[in-house]
């Protein structure tokens, strides 16, 4: 519990968590950030390198769920936790109905803010709630796009919330 | 890669405190988006930290027996903002949480980081202010209970002693109970921005009268203040619009603006005015008062 590092040697820890339904263990230095190890480790490049202090949300994962930037949370802290980046999202080459929508609605240019926004409207249309057109906005908010601006990204998330409620709608109970 | 010797993670707040007694250099760290951010930018070299991220039940809001709410330091502002009992009983609270950062940063950023950090921008310090909150400190020796006026000390200093960790929130059922209130945010960008100005209201109106009424500011001096004169005038006044003008002209008394890059010493005291105006307006609104112009 107590991971000394003592002059210059690493401090290293076990760590074992969920990435896209795999259960991964590996060891870690304390210093390396969630976003390090998924990106520089276990090669999930999906996961963006932005401004490295939490404003851009390029970085952003799905922590137990909920969309975290992975780039000022330590990868110390991901043990035991079931993480999703957007490697897991697509099954067998097909795109989710949330990746569907993106695609739909041209919600993509040059695609660096995708894989973020991707994952933050997924948790979103996890959580079963119904979001109004402010809501919305404001549960991407903490996402940059440099591109072009944020229309489209808006009418994307409000496709796949509207979908998903209908698909949600016609399932039998 | 973060610039940390080590990493400190008990499992119990015993267990903390005991760590935290016999190195009082390490540096505490909750949600990580302030110490991690300043940790990027080069400050907190060589740090050790001691996270209270595995230590369970400190993030919960629970109501006590004698209607204080209490809010464990860790819980994280997208809880605050989402959690019945906020809703129900302090929803200024909840209005001053879901304005702090974005919702990545709500989603891990917690209410006793964002005061322990000592901004006097953070978001939630002026309106614990406004509602009369207390805070729990523990050390290994014991604990003390402390306004939360007590706590600020300067520009990023707050009263924590060596080895004391903040472990609740409370805002006593007179903080709260019958009060309508209103938090303003004046920011550039409604996300991922700090306050220019923050203020904070609440009030309790009977016969359209201010029975009581309480105004913390946010940035407006070096730590986050109480705006007394406003307040001592308003008790017992009939709600007017003219009666909300000097009430924002007195909440004026306790600032001390002054100039930076994101705005002047006068454009800082017009907003006060004006926000203070709009903040109690509508606090009354939600009180139950009128006050038409």
């Amino acid at each position: 519990m107590l991971t000394k590092n003592a002059a210059g040697v690493k401090a290293r820890k076990r760590l074992c968590m969920t990435v896209n339904g795999r259960a991964v263990e590996i060891e870690i230095d304390i210093r390396e950030s969630l976003l390090d190890v998924l990106r520089d480790r276990l090669q999930f490049t999906g996961v963006k390198q932005g401004c490295s202090v939490g404003e851009c949300g390029a970085c952003t994962v799905l922590i137990d769920g909920t969309p975290m930037n992975s780039c000022i949370y330590l990868a110390a802290w991901a043990h035991g936790k079931t993480i999703t980046t957007i490697e897991g999202l697509a099954q067998d080459g097909l795109l989710t109905p949330v990746q569907e929508a993106f695609v739909d609605e041209g919600a993509i240019q040059c695609g660096f803010c995708t894989p973020g926004v991707v994952l933050s409207t997924t948790a979103m249309v996890d959580s079963g709630k119904s979001f109004t057109h402010d809501e919305v906005r404001r549960e991407l908010s903490g996402h940059l796009c440099r591109c072009t601006g944020y229309q489209k990204i808006v009418d994307a998330a409000e496709r796949a919330l509207r979908e998903a409620a209908t698909a949600a709608d016609e399932s039998p109970v | 890669m973060f610039d940390i010797c080590e990493l400190c993670e008990p499992e119990t707040l015993a267990e903390a405190k005991a760590i935290y007694a016999a190195n009082p250099e390490l540096k505490v760290i909750a949600g990580g988006t302030d110490v991690l951010i300043r940790m990027q930018h080069g400050s907190l070299a060589g740090a050790g930290l001691l996270s209270l991220r595995c230590i369970p039940h400190l993030d919960e809001i629970q109501l006590l027996a004698d209607g204080t709410l209490s809010i464990g330091a860790m819980a994280p502002f997208t809880r605050i903002f989402e959690h019945e009992l906020i809703r129900k009983l302090v929803p200024v609270l909840g209005e001053a949480s879901v304005s702090m950062g974005g919702p990545q940063v709500r989603n891990v950023a917690t209410i006793g980081g964002n005061l322990c950090n000592g901004a006097v921008s953070a978001d939630s310090a002026s309106t614990l202010f406004a509602l009369d909150a207390l805070l729990k400190l523990e050390t290994a020796e014991g604990e003390r209970i402390i306004p939360m006026r007590d706590f600020y000390a300067g520009p990023g200093k707050v009263n924590l002693l060596p080895g004391e960790l903040l472990v609740a929130i409370l805002i006593p059922r007179e903080g709260y109970e019958g009060m309508g209130g209103h938090y303003i945010k004046f920011a550039p960008r409604k996300a991922m921005d700090i306050a220019t100005l923050g203020v904070a209201v609440v009030c309790k109106i009977r016969e359209n009268r201010f029975v009581e009424l309480r105004i913390g500011l946010g940035v407006a001096a070096p730590v986050p203040v109480r705006c007394f004169e406003a307040e001592d005038y308003a008790k017992g006044r009939e709600v007017t619009w003219e009666c909300v003008q000097e009430i924002a002209r007195l909440a004026l008394k306790p600032a001390k603006a002054r100039s930076s890059w994101r705005a002047s010493k006068d454009y800082r005291e017009h907003l006060i005015e004006v926000l203070a105006q709009r903040a109690v307006a509508e606090a009354v609104k939600r009180g139950g008062g009128c006050c038409a112009n």
